[in-house]
C-alpha cells in the first residue's frame, strides 16, 4: 500500500482509466475506492457523502479482476444472476436483467453452460455481465483484459466503451497499456509510485503531458529522451553536437533540460529543413505488420524509432535520425513541461 | 544446436481418432533450420502448445516423428532431448542467489567452474543482471525473476533448442520492449535454434525470422513478418496479424473486377478460374484503405473514429458490414457520409478462406 496524496473527482457516467506500470498503485487506489482498504488519511466521498470507513458491503460497488472469477458450479445464467439473488430481487426482474446483460455481452448462446466450458473471453464476459447487472454506482475493472488473447482483447476493447456509455455508473479501469487507454477514451489518470501525475481527458493527457513522468507513463514504445544544456545562445546535446536554434529553446533561461519525443516522431529520413539530426547506429530492428521498430544507439542513449514500411535494417548500420522540433516536449530540471513546450504539437 | 524436423506429425488427445476434428494437431511437415528464430503464433486452442509439448517431449505424438538433426527423438523423454525451456511464469530457486540460479543448469551437467563463471557473467551482462548477481532471488520483483528464468534458459551453450512458452506474460509493457530486443540480440549472439510460443502478434513478429501461424490445429501459413503482412495466405492470417486486422468482404469476381454489392472494384490481376460454389472474399488491410470525402470512392457511413495517438482509424459501414480504414492526417471528418479509396495493389482475393493467386492481366484485359 503506497498511495500518496491522491485527489480525484470522477463524474457520474464517466469512464476513468488508471494508467501505470505494475505496482504504480492502480490496484491499491481501487481498493480504497471500493472500501476494501481504509486510507491512512483523506476521505472518499460519494455524491458529497463521506463514505470513508464504510465496508464494501454497504457501498454500491462492483469489481472485475484480471483473473476470470466465476462460480464454477453455477451456470453462466446463475453466475450473472448471483448478485441479484443476494439482493433479493423478484424472479421477473432477475430474468430481465440477466437477459439484457447477456445480450450486450453476446453470452445468450452460453447461458446454460458452466464457466469452465467457455473460452477465456467468454468467462471474462460473464464476470463483466455480473458486474453490470448489479447496476452499482461504481464499477472497478482491474486489468480485465490482461489474461485474454490479443484478438479477443481487441474485440472486447471495442465493445466496452459502448457498454460503459449505456450504464451511467462511474467506471474505473486500470491498465498498464497506453494504447488501451487511448482506445477506451474517457479520462485518464497517470499513476507513478502511488501518485497521480496528471488527470484529464485521455487524448489531452496523451498530447499535453505536463511533466516528464506522465509523458513516460503514457508512451509505448518508451519515450525517447535526451538532455541538453543551454548556455548563452548555444545548446549542447547529451548525444554530442550542437542544437541549432529552435523556437521552444529561445524563450527559456539557461540551464539543463530534458527533451522528450515519441517513437513515431523519430524518422530515419529527413522531411524538412529545420529538423534536428542525430547520428546513430542501428542496434536491432523489429518488424511489426506495416511498421518497423528500429532501436538506435546514439552515444549513451537508446532510442526507438517507429517507422512506416517493412525494411531490413542490419545491426551496426550507421544512420541519421531526424526529429521535427514541433514534436518535442521540453522539460525543465524538475521534469515539468516548460511554458515554451506547451504550445508544441508534440503528440 | 540442431535442425528440427517435424515429419508427418499429428496428435489427438482422444484415443482412436477418426476424423480431422478429432486431432488437436493436424498433420504437419516442417523443417526448422539450425540457429533460426521461430514463433508459433495463434489463439488459445489452436494447437501451438500441443506442438511445443511434442517438441519438448511432454506429449508423445499420435502419428509421425520428430528429429533433432538426424536423430529420431520421438520416444525420448524431455531430459534426454537436450533442450532448455522458459515458461510463462518465473521458475527460480528463492533460496539461491541470482548467480547460483543462473549457474544451476551448468552445475548439474558438471561444467568446469571457470567455464560456469564465464558463461554466467556473459548471460548476466546480456540480460542486465550483473548488478544483482549476488542477491537472493526471493527479494526480487516478478520482472527480475522472469529475467532470471530467461537467463537459466539461455545459459547452456550446447542445447539443441530453447523453447519459450509465452515468456513475457508477467512483464510490464515498458520492460517488454527492452526484453524483446535483448532476446533478439541474444539470439544473434548465441546461434541457437529458438522457438517462441505466443498469442501476441507483436511479440511473434518482432522476435522471429519465421512465424508459423496456427489455427484450428493446423499451420495456415509460415512466413517472414513482411510476408504475413503483405500476402496473408489465409483470411485467418489476414484477420489475426495486424491491429485492426484485414478487412474481409464477401464479393463476386468477374475477370479483373470484384463487386462489393453493386460497387465495382478494379483488380490488378484476373481471376478467371475461381472455383465454383466456394465462398469468395476480398481482403484488404486498413493501412491500404483510405477514408475520403463523400463521392471520392466507395460510399460508406462513418460509425466512429478511433484516435490511437499516432494515427486515426475510421470504423465505417458499407452494406451493413463494418470495415476499418486509415484517416489521412489532413482530412477532417464531418458527418456520417464518406467514401473509401482502396489501393488496388494490396487487394487479395480468397476462395473458402485461401488466397487465390490470379493471373497477370497483360494478355486479355485493359
Amino acid at each position: 500500500m503506497h498511495i500518496d496524496d491522491v485527489s480525484l473527482t470522477l463524474a457520474r457516467g464517466s469512464l476513468n482509466v488508471l494508467l501505470g506500470a505494475t505496482l504504480a498503485g492502480k490496484t491499491s487506489l481501487m481498493r480504497l475506492m471500493a472500501g476494501l482498504d481504509e486510507p491512512s488519511s483523506g476521505r472518499v466521498l460519494v455524491d458529497g457523502k463521506d463514505v470513508t470507513g464504510w465496508p464494501v458491503q454497504r457501498r454500491s460497488v462492483a469489481m472485475v479482476y484480471q483473473q476470470f472469477i466465476n462460480y464454477p458450479s453455477l451456470s453462466v445464467y446463475e453466475n450473472i444472476a448471483s448478485p441479484l439473488r443476494v439482493a433479493g430481487l423478484s424472479q421477473a426482474e432477475i430474468e430481465s436483467r440477466v437477459r439484457d446483460a447477456a445480450r450486450l455481452l453476446k453470452l445468450e448462446p452460453y447461458l446454460d453452460r458452466k464457466p469452465l466450458n467457455l473460452s477465456g473471453g467468454q468467462q471474462q464476459r460473464t464476470a463483466i455481465a455480473r458486474a453490470l447487472v448489479k447496476r452499482a454506482d461504481l464499477v472497478l475493472l482491474d486489468e480485465p483484459l490482461a489474461n485474454l488473447d490479443y484478438k479477443l482483447r481487441e474485440e472486447l476493447r471495442e465493445e466496452l466503451p459502448r457498454l460503459f456509455a449505456e450504464s451511467g455508473a462511474v467506471f474505473v479501469y486500470a491498465t498498464t497499456e497506453p494504447s488501451e487507454a487511448l482506445l477506451l477514451g474517457g479520462n485518464t489518470a497517470t499513476l507513478y509510485q502511488g501518485r497521480v501525475t496528471q488527470f484529464g481527458p485521455t487524448p489531452q493527457v496523451y498530447r499535453q503531458p505536463q511533466n516528464l513522468v506522465t509523458a513516460r507513463v503514457f508512451s509505448d514504445p518508451p519515450l525517447n529522451t535526451l538532455t541538453i544544456r543551454k548556455a548563452g545562445g548555444a545548446a549542447t546535446l547529451s548525444t554530442g553536437g550542437q542544437l541549432r536554434a529552435i523556437e521552444a529553446l529561445a524563450s527559456v533561461p539557461d540551464g539543463d533540460y530534458t527533451i522528450g519525443f515519441r517513437a513515431h516522431h523519430l524518422r530515419l529520413e529527413p522531411s524538412g529543413a529545420d529538423e534536428i539530426a542525430v547520428p546513430a547506429e542501428v542496434s536491432v530492428a523489429e518488424i511489426t505488420g506495416s511498421e518497423s521498430y528500429v532501436h538506435l544507439d546514439a552515444g549513451d542513449h537508446r532510442f526507438v524509432a517507429l517507422v512506416p514500411g517493412v525494411r531490413r535494417w542490419e545491426p551496426g548500420t550507421p544512420v541519421t535520425a531526424y526529429v521535427n522540433p514541433r514534436h518535442l516536449f521540453l522539460f525543465d530540471r524538475d521534469g515539468r513541461l516548460t511554458a515554451a513546450g506547451t504550445a508544441q504539437e508534440a503528440a | 544446436m540442431a535442425r528440427i524436423t517435424l515429419d508427418h506429425l499429428a496428435h489427438a488427445y482422444k484415443p482412436d481418432p477418426q476424423v480431422p476434428q478429432d486431432y488437436a494437431l493436424k498433420e504437419i511437415n516442417h523443417v526448422w533450420s539450425q540457429g533460426g528464430a521461430y514463433a508459433l503464433l495463434g489463439p488459445s486452442g489452436c494447437g501451438k502448445t500441443t506442438l511445443l509439448n511434442i517438441i519438448s517431449g511432454l506429449v508423445r505424438p499420435t502419428r509421425g516423428r520428430i528429429l533433432f538433426d538426424d536423430r529420431d527423438v520421438t520416444d525420448l523423454p524431455t531430459e534426454s532431448r537436450n533442450i532448455a525451456q522458459v515458461f510463462q511464469f518465473p521458475v527460480v530457486y528463492d533460496t539461491m542467489t541470482v548467480r547460483e540460479n543462473l549457474a544451476f543448469p551448468l552445475k548439474n551437467r558438471h561444467v568446469p567452474k571457470d567455464r560456469i563463471v564465464q558463461r554466467v557473467d556473459e548471460i548476466a551482462r546480456l540480460l542486465d543482471l550483473t548488478p544483482v548477481l549476488g542477491r537472493k532471488a526471493s527479494n526480487l520483483t516478478a520482472d527480475m525473476k522472469q529475467k532470471i528464468s530467461l537467463g537459466r534458459g539461455l545459459v547452456r551453450p550446447d542445447v539443441a533448442a530453447i523453447l519459450f512458452d509465452e515468456p513475457l506474460t508477467v512483464i510490464d509493457p515498458h520492460l517488454k520492449w527492452q526484453l524483446r530486443s535483448t532476446l533478439k540480440e541474444i539470439h544473434r549472439a548465441l546461434d541457437i535454434t529458438m522457438i517462441y510460443v505466443t498469442h501476441d502478434q507483436t511479440e511473434a513478429l518482432t522476435f522471429a525470422d519465421k512465424v508459423v501461424v496456427m489455427h484450428d490445429g493446423a499451420v495456415v501459413q509460415t512466413g517472414t513478418p513482411d510476408e504475413l503482412f503483405a500476402r496473408p495466405a489465409h483470411t485467418f492470417v489476414g484477420h489475426f496479424i495486424g491491429s485492426p486486422g484485414m478487412n474481409i468482404l464477401p464479393c463476386r469476381v468477374e475477370g479483373a473486377t470484384a463487386y462489393l454489392g453493386h460497387e465495382p472494384v478494379a483488380l490488378q490481376r484476373g481471376y478467371r478460374n475461381l472455383p465454383q460454389n466456394e465462398r469468395v472474399e476480398l481482403g484488404i488491410r486498413p493501412e491500404f484503405v483510405q477514408l475520403q470525402p463523400k463521392g471520392a470512392g466507395l460510399p460508406v457511413r462513418v460509425r466512429r473514429i478511433d484516435d490511437i495517438g499516432r494515427a486515426r482509424i475510421a470504423r465505417v459501414e458499407m452494406d451493413g458490414r463494418l470495415l476499418a480504414a486509415s484517416v489521412p492526417d489532413n482530412l477532417s471528418v464531418s458527418g456520417e457520409e464518406a467514401s473509401l479509396r482502396l489501393d488496388p495493389h494490396h487487394i487479395h482475393i480468397y476462395a473458402d478462406g485461401r488466397l487465390v493467386a490470379g493471373e497477370p492481366l497483360g494478355g486479355y484485359a485493359a
